[in-house]
This record gives structure tokens, C-alpha cells and sequence, in this order.
């Protein structure tokens, strides 16, 4: 992978919420570079994975420090609100978990597709665009699913059809927060299989989101692995299986296995050590 | 222990009929945990939701621990069958301690000894006496899936449903809770019915299995039989492949879904 021109650049990227009982650091001196690749962020629920991501996208609630967070050489630390429009959902996109919940429910998808495209194509190509995107990403009958009613479709279809929304603006930078985990098993494989050819010919970076560590190894390229707000580790996708860090192995470890199940699984046995500051 | 036999279902809204079970039949004996795979959509909820007693109107026959299962059923019948859901989080009372989570089956079916009930399950489920009075926000997934577990077990039934227990946890926390059941199980006499899409949980938990496809059992197989990737019927080979990770040939290889 080339990093020549990396997209993204967060350096020492801290988020702090304030909260009536103290300040609440959930993510501590998160550092990484991002080229035209498949990176992935794993780690368990609280580990601050989708709040890294919210920050790139100036989301998070919370309070964002960095040293650096720059997007194709742009500073994206205290922009207006008129500079993240030209942004967030045109050059910077995210596609979430349940595409029951983030498609707006009462517009039908035709018009929430043209109303992403209309940010970036002329108002007389929209449609057109809109159908071409359904194509992409694999829709066999792009003209039902174009007049369809997001209860209309199923979990795949209507994932489909939000990361259709997503590329429509033709982004430089997808962040997908766990895009698959509420989509069946072939289903899923099916839309990582787009997702892959994107990346391939779009020349785009892409940021995925999980908690399977099964699947980022065989989809990503390189993979963080986060812990209680830190990077603990990073690898090479392919050779997560020689991970270093104990917690990474632990993890790797109690996930249990289709061909040979254990009497009993292994359990993570937490270290007060991994909370401790990093140095990478 | 459990006999079903063409089991059918059929959800009839008056516009639209839709037959989400098609002659399910399978047997599973006493003490046995037995797997129902399959994608949304397949059926393996629904014959859950069958045996708890949760979808009233069905066809076939159905015989538990020997007495044949009735849609009307006595407190008896009903305490034999528990059932454990997925969503730790949607599927405990937000505004009702642990303790009374776990006493109001007590309550329901006029069993005394509330106390004792409620501090023994709580240890089984190995959760300690500390537990008992925090709400449901007071505690993690992990714990919250114990206690709808020690809800199901409070009533002391004989066969456990389990909808998909650890999809909401995380790995680490799935490893607990999956060697917990395993642990139940031996401990306790139970039998289990577990409905799961991923099949390395089933694996780790069932003896033997059934795939569904559109309301039918296309493949029934063995533990072995899954480790060893013996399965034979396409759609179960398809969803074995899948479960192996990203592979561009498998996916281009995938018949329509």
C-alpha cells in the first residue's frame, strides 16, 4: 500500500466529555495515517472506535483536541459550519450500522439518493446519477428500488441502497461504522464485496468500523486495535494472527471457533496495564 | 424431550398470507442442545416463538417431556418452557429492579420462598448477592444477559429457548456467557434450543443442528459433522463458506439470495 499522499492525518487526537461526575477521556492520543486503503478499527463497545470516526467527521459531542487532523491537506479542526458542508456528506461520507434506522422512513429512496447527489451534480442529472449509483452497488432492478419505501426493502437492499447514498457525491474518505453487523452472513459478504470494488476503482480510503476481528482480517488491509480510548496495536490485516499485544490475542482467543470448539472458552483476563499511556 | 411434527405457521394479515414455517419437524432429546441456523427470514424465531407459547395459532403436532403442547396450556406447561431474548437491553423492565425482574415469575405462578429463589439464581447465573438491587441501567450487557437468564431459570424449566443470547456482547463477554450456558446446562439438567446465524457459536454449544431456509429444515447434522465442514446441502455449505471471512471467489460463487 502507498502511503505517498495519505488522505487523512490525526495526530495525537484526544476526545474529553465533561460530565457531572468528572471528565470522561474516551479517547487518549489516537494517532494514524490514512492512504487509499482499507483500514480498520476494532475493539469492544466503549473502546472509542465510533467516536474517533465521529470526530473526523466533526460529530462527537464531546470536546476534540489534536495536534493534527487534517484531511487531504486540510485542517478540519475548527471549521465553520458552511466549510464542514463542503465536506461532511460530499468528500467525507459514513454509512451505519442499521439502514433500518438511518434511512429516513417516510421519503422514498429515489428522493433521499437525489437529495445527497444534488450537493455535488446538477439538478437535471439527479435521477440519472441516482440510478447509475443503485447500478453500482449492485441493484438488479434499480427502477422498483429508485421508487421504493425504505420499508420496502430488506436489511441488505436497504444498506445497499444507504451506501449507494454515500458514494453518490463521489467521496474521498467512506467511514462505514460496523455497516454489516445487522445483515445476514451472505448478505453481508456480498456487500463488503461492493464496498471492496469502490475502494478499488474509486481510488477512495476506507475506514471500517467492527468488532469482528474474523472479517477485518480478510477484508482490511491494515488494522488498529483500540482499547479503553488508545491504539494498542497496529497490524497488518493478513497477520493479525500473530498479534503481539496480550489483549489483541485474548480477544482473538475466546471468539469461538467453527472447526475446533473448546470444552470451555478462554475468557479475557483484563490488565490494569493496557489502560496505562501507550507509547507507539 | 421435544417432538415437533409438520410444524406449520401461517401469518395471515387478510392482504397478505405468508407461510413462515412450511412442515418443520425434528426431535431432540432430554439433556441435548440443539441449534436452529438459518438467515432473517427462515422460520427459526418463529418455532421459538411456537414452543413459548408466544404465536398462538399453528398446526402439527408438538409433544414436550412427553405431554403434547396445546396452544391453551396450563402454568405448569408454561413454567417447563423459559425463554431467554436476544436484546439484554430491550428485554428487562428499565424501571424494575433485579430483584423484582426476578421475583414477579416467582409471584406469577404462587411459589413462596421468593429469597431464597432469587439469592440461588443470582448464583448460579454467578452473579453475587450485590446484584439484587440495581436497575437494569446499573449494569452491563454482559450482566444484563445473566439476568434474563436467571429470569428464564428462576421457574426451574426443563427446556431453555435461547434467541440469539450473545449477538448484542461483545466477544469477550460472549465467551463468558456461552461457557455460563454450557455450564447451566450440565449443572441443572437443561435442554436448549439455540437460534444463532453464526455458526462457530453453534458449534461451540450445540450437539447437533438443524439449517433452515423460507420455513423449512433443508439439512439436520451433528457437531462433527459442522467442525469437520461435512455439511452437504448447498444453501449449508454456502453459509459455512460465508462464516469463513472475505473471500472474493466465494462471494462471485454465491447463488442468488
Amino acid at each position: 500500500m502507498t502511503m505517498a499522499k495519505p488522505i487523512l492525518e490525526v495526530r495525537n487526537l484526544n476526545i474529553r466529555f465533561n460530565t457531572p461526575t468528572g471528565v470522561n477521556h474516551v479517547v487518549r492520543d489516537v494517532s494514524f495515517t490514512l492512504g487509499r486503503e482499507k483500514l480498520a478499527i476494532v475493539g469492544e463497545s466503549g473502546s472509542g472506535k465510533s467516536q474517533t470516526a465521529r470526530a473526523i467527521l466533526g460529530l462527537t459531542p464531546g470536546t476534540v483536541n489534536a495536534e493534527k487532523l487534517e484531511f487531504d491537506g486540510q485542517n478540519l479542526l475548527g471549521l465553520s459550519n458552511a466549510q464542514w458542508r463542503q465536506i461532511r456528506g460530499r468528500r467525507i461520507t459514513m454509512v451505519m450500522q442499521d439502514p433500518k434506522y438511518s434511512l429516513n422512513p417516510v421519503i422514498r429512496i429515489g428522493d433521499q439518493l437525489m437529495e445527497a447527489a444534488a450537493r455535488t451534480s446538477p439538478r437535471g442529472q439527479l435521477k440519472a446519477r441516482a440510478i447509475k449509483m443503485l447500478e453500482a452497488v449492485k441493484i438488479r432492478d434499480p427502477e422498483r428500488v429508485f421508487r421504493a419505501w425504505p420499508h420496502e426493502l430488506s436489511g441488505g437492499m436497504g444498506q445497499r441502497a444507504m451506501i449507494a447514498m454515500m458514494l453518490v457525491t463521489e467521496p474521498e474518505l467512506l467511514i462505514a461504522d460496523e455497516p454489516t453487523s445487522a445483515l445476514d452472513v451472505t448478505v453481508r459478504l456480498q456487500v463488503l464485496a461492493i464496498l471492496d470494488d469502490l475502494v478499488k476503482t474509486r481510488d477512495m480510503g476506507l475506514i471500517f468500523i467492527s468488532h469482528d476481528l474474523k472479517l477485518v482480517s480478510t477484508f482490511c488491509d491494515r488494522v488498529l486495535v483500540m482499547y479503553a480510548g488508545q491504539i494498542l496495536e497496529e497490524l497488518d490485516a493478513k497477520h493479525l494472527h500473530d498479534a503481539k499485544h496480550p489483549y489483541t490475542r485474548g480477544l482473538l482467543a475466546c471468539t469461538p471457533n467453527l472447526e475446533t470448539p473448546a470444552d470451555v472458552l478462554p475468557t479475557l483476563q483484563r490488565d490494569p496495564s493496557w489502560m496505562a499511556p501507550v507509547r507507539r | 424431550m421435544v417432538e415437533v411434527k409438520d410444524l406449520d405457521v401461517t401469518f395471515d394479515t387478510g392482504k397478505h398470507r405468508v407461510r413462515a414455517l412450511a412442515g418443520v419437524s425434528f426431535s431432540i432429546a432430554a439433556g441435548e442442545s440443539f441449534g436452529l441456523v438459518g438467515e432473517s427470514g427462515s422460520g427459526k424465531t418463529t418455532v421459538l416463538r411456537v414452543l413459548a407459547g408466544l404465536v398462538r395459532e399453528w398446526n402439527g403436532a408438538i409433544t414436550v417431556a412427553g405431554k403434547p403442547l396445546r396452544s391453551d396450556r396450563d402454568k405448569d406447561a408454561k413454567r417447563a418452557i423459559q425463554m431467554v431474548f436476544q436484546d439484554p437491553y430491550g428485554s428487562l423492565h428499565p424501571k424494575h429492579t433485579v430483584d423484582r425482574i426476578l421475583a414477579e415469575p416467582l409471584q406469577i405462578h404462587g411459589i413462596g420462598d421468593i429469597e431464597n429463589r432469587v439469592k440461588e439464581t443470582l448464583e448460579q447465573v454467578q452473579l453475587g448477592p450485590t446484584f439484587r438491587f440495581r436497575y437494569p441501567h446499573q449494569l452491563s450487557g454482559g450482566q444484563r444477559q445473566r439476568v434474563a437468564i436467571a429470569r428464564a431459570l428462576i421457574l426451574r424449566p426443563k427446556l431453555l429457548l435461547l434467541d440469539e443470547p450473545t449477538s448484542a456482547l461483545d466477544v469477550s463477554i460472549q465467551a463468558e456467557v456461552l461457557n455460563l450456558l454450557a455450564k447451566l446446562r450440565r449443572d441443572l439438567d437443561l435442554t436448549y434450543i439455540l437460534v444463532s446465524h453464526d455458526l462457530a457459536v453453534v458449534a461451540q454449544l450445540c450437539h447437533r443442528l438443524a439449517i433452515m431456509r423460507t420455513g423449512d429444515i433443508v439439512e439436520t447434522a451433528d457437531a462433527q459433522k459442522l467442525a469437520k465442514g461435512e455439511l452437504t446441502h448447498p444453501y449449508s455449505r454456502q453459509l459455512l463458506t460465508a462464516s469463513k471471512g472475505f473471500d472474493r471467489a466465494a462471494i462471485a460463487a454465491f447463488a442468488d439470495l
